[in-house]
């Protein structure tokens, strides 16, 4: 019982953290229609900057100045990379956010190289935060959890209580009407695409110390915040946040404990055939949970996209 | 007009100089390993490692036989054994006869069969395989063959090293096993559970499983496992991220016995766990104690350190395989005709000068090099003789001599 709640604050923490990637890349292709693959390649940055920054100033001016950078390049990528790209129709836009994706690993490796940096948690935060029958919550989790919760509520203001959210939101839906509006809608789109960036960036900065800031982090995270959105439904944040979650809580429930296939398929019935290892279903017996649990979402998402192709939260339109 | 006459002589000279070049036959060494992706420290460092040793210990003494000079040629397998055999060809192509590969045992596999193969039909372009880290048993066992050397001690003999030293100390009651889901993650757990039942029956063996390789992104469900079993310690055949996020995550959450690894060092990985991996962390190796106690050997790791400042001098086994294969083509007395060179290495007694001074033995029955094993352990060191430049690094902890040597073996080798 103890360890189910360690696993819900376990699962909380990689759930936000996934939150914060995915709801830049579903803000930005919802409006602009681009699947931005370099998404994860601007988490990569924000760990690789704020590494640097931490050796000269410290942890905390890393996590202030490096979502900076890493949001002023995504603006300067929309602007003058995605928006001459723009006009040419969709898929050269996907491979220009392809190819920079390589781009950047490429660029990491030939600056910082391709060890393993030693980026560190901040000493003020090194400790254990509080104990569950032995289980250690570092402190570390809590601030990551409080950071992540503390964006979300922020970004939720910002697009539903101002001005500026307001135009955000219309121009996801009718971006020639509110141009004709008189508002600026390119600015519109290199701001969103600026901020969602830096908030990959954010999830760089939090989760290099811990998860290991290499360049391979952007391939390991890639994917799987591509599926996020799709289950949470493209442009919606709610969305993103519940599929954040859900991903973040199934897959460490899956690792944690060893569910065997056995057991699922003696438990609905079917018995396990006598001479197992002569049968062809052999390897499907076999498998665990701990196993399969890293493509359990992408199970998740081919479900999701049979049964409600729009995800959890989109809109049928969309 | 006398500027172009001498431009014109300079170039003549250099002309000639080149072709005394040419003519001096190089020996040339294929290294397949990963130099691109994720596990391309390990591999690039490794090619450091092979390019300094051929350089240092043979180029610069005058080569092998009539000043013939190693080169090394490096290729990039991606760690794919698809790849790593596609860039076999390309190697032999390029008159390569001499393979050193080292990362993962399934490239390994997929190498050995592939050589055994191309030296069946290709007698005029034969190759040897030098293995100097792919340490899978099975290499030296099943599916051993006449051509591949192995200079690390396999994971059995590792493990069997390891559980003497646990099973030295009875404060471990409890033991959690976790690897990578390929061969060798398993040979490792295989090796572990039979050897502990037999040296102390009284640990159990609270946790035994596989994840899979280098697609964790968070391996803190792992560690609550480790930690919630109430295992005294932990063993793991882990190596490059994985390693590093299996074990930070693990001390992370509480975790405070030793972790017993066969990879837990350099490439960045030292550097990462710092302070926090004091005490905690051991790994098995061959090699010697840090800083070296031979002063020869001292120049050696900072002449290597002044020309690769970021690498680290973490394979000594390289060097094993540079000289004895030196020593091999001298005594063969040609580095063209591999089955002469590969009767040499075999049975061959090898003093290593930089490591350690005792024998060292290629055991013909299965071409598994004999030496000693350490168990080292992640302590403060000083530079150069650190790793990753963090002022850790390895410090020997215990040692078996002569370690498994006679391990039984299955091979039953066909001699050309």
């Amino acid at each position: 019982m103890d360890l189910v709640l360690v696993n819900l604050i376990d699962g909380l923490v990689t759930g936000l953290l996934l939150f914060m990637l995915s709801a830049g890349l579903t803000l930005i292709f919802s409006m602009m229609g681009v699947l931005n693959f370099a998404h994860a390649s601007f988490y990569m940055l924000g760990a690789y900057f704020a590494y640097q920054i931490s050796i000269a100033l410290g942890f905390w001016m890393g996590l202030l100045i490096a979502p900076l950078i890493v949001g002023v390049i995504g603006a300067g990528v929309e602007r003058y990379g995605l928006r001459r790209v723009h006009q040419y129709g969709h898929v050269p836009e996907l491979i220009f956010t392809f190819g920079l994706a390589l781009l950047i690993e490429e660029l990491v490796q030939f600056i910082w190289g391709r060890n393993q940096m030693p980026y560190q948690i901040p000493d003020v935060l090194n400790f254990t935060a509080f104990a569950i029958s032995g289980n250690s919550i570092p402190a570390y989790k809590v601030f990551m959890i409080f950071i992540s919760v503390a964006i979300f509520i922020g970004l939720l203001y910002v697009l539903t209580k101002t001005r500026v959210g307001m135009i955000i939101q219309a121009a996801l839906s009718y971006p020639r009407t509110v141009e004709a509006l008189g508002h600026n809608v390119p600015l519109i789109f290199m701001g969103v695409f600026g901020v969602g960036t830096a908030l990959a960036g954010v999830a760089g900065v939090i989760a290099g110390p811990v998860l290991g800031t290499f360049p391979g982090m952007a391939f390991v995270l890639g994917s799987i915040v591509f599926v996020t959105i799709v289950i949470g439904g493209l442009g919606s944040l709610w969305g993103a946040l519940v599929a954040s979650l859900l991903i973040g809580w199934i897959t460490t429930f899956a690792k944690s404990y060893n569910i065997r296939m056995e057991d699922i398929l003696n438990g609905i019935g079917i018995s396990t055939p006598e001479n197992l290892s002569d049968s062809m279903f052999r390897d499907i017996w076999a498998v665990t949970s701990p196993q399969i649990a890293d493509i359990l979402p992408y199970i998740l998402m081919v479900l999701i996209l049979i049964f409600r192709p729009y995800g959890l939260f989109g809109n049928r339109d969309a | 007009m006398r500027k172009s006459i001498k431009l014109g002589l300079s170039a003549a000279l250099a002309l000639s100089v080149s072709t005394a070049a040419v003519f001096a036959e190089n020996v040339k060494i294929a290294f397949i390993d990963p130099l691109s992706g994720g596990f391309a420290a390990t591999g690039i460092n490794g090619l450091h490692q092979f390019e300094f040793a051929a350089e240092t210990l043979v180029n610069a003494k005058g080569g092998v036989l009539d000043g013939d000079m190693f080169e090394i040629l490096p290729f990039d397998n991606k760690i794919s054994p698809k790849e790593s055999l596609i860039q076999l060809q390309v190697a032999i192509d390029q008159g390569a006869r001499y393979i050193v590969q080292g990362n993962s045992s399934g490239v390994a596999n997929a190498l050995t069969e592939a050589i055994d193969k191309h030296n069946r039909r290709n007698p005029d372009s034969q190759v040897l395989f030098l293995n100097y880290s792919a340490v899978d048993p099975a290499l030296t066992n099943e599916k051993c063959n006449f051509w591949h050397f192995r200079f690390d001690p396999h994971s059995d003999m590792k493990m069997a090293a390891l559980t003497d030293m646990i099973a030295e100390n009875q404060d471990i009651k409890k033991v959690y096993i976790i690897g990578q889901d390929y061969s060798f993650g398993k040979a490792v757990a295989d090796a572990a559970v039979s050897m502990l039942a037999e040296k102390r029956p009284d640990i159990e063996v609270v946790g035994n499983e596989l994840h899979p390789i280098g697609k964790v992104k968070d391996f803190t469900p792992y560690a609550r496992k480790v930690v919630s079993s109430g295992a005294d310690a932990v063993i793991t055949g882990n190596w490059g991220a994985d390693m590093l996020g299996l074990g930070k995550s693990i001390l992370e959450n509480g975790f405070e016995g030793p972790i017993f690894t066969y990879y837990a060092a350099a490439d960045g990985i030292t550097a990462a766990f710092g302070e926090s991996g004091v005490d905690s962390l051991y790994l098995v190796a061959e090699g010697d104690d840090n800083p070296a106690p031979k002063p020869e050997t001292q120049e050696y790791i900072q002449a290597f350190k002044a020309k690769y400042p970021d690498g680290n001098m973490s394979q000594s086994r390289i060097t094993n395989v540079i000289q004895m294969l030196a020593q091999a083509i001298n005594e063969a007395g040609t580095a063209t005709d591999v089955v002469k060179v590969a009767s040499a290495l075999e049975g061959m007694h090898f003093t290593d000068s930089l490591w350690s001074s005792k024998d060292m033995y290629m055991r013909p029955e299965d071409h598994q090099l004999i030496q000693d094993i350490h168990i080292f352990g992640h302590q403060p060191v000083e530079a150069p003789y650190d790793m990753d430049n963090s002022g850790y690094g390895l410090k020997v902890q215990y040692t078996v001599e002569n370690a498994s040597a006679d391990i039984a073996t299955t091979c039953e080798m066909k001699r050309p």
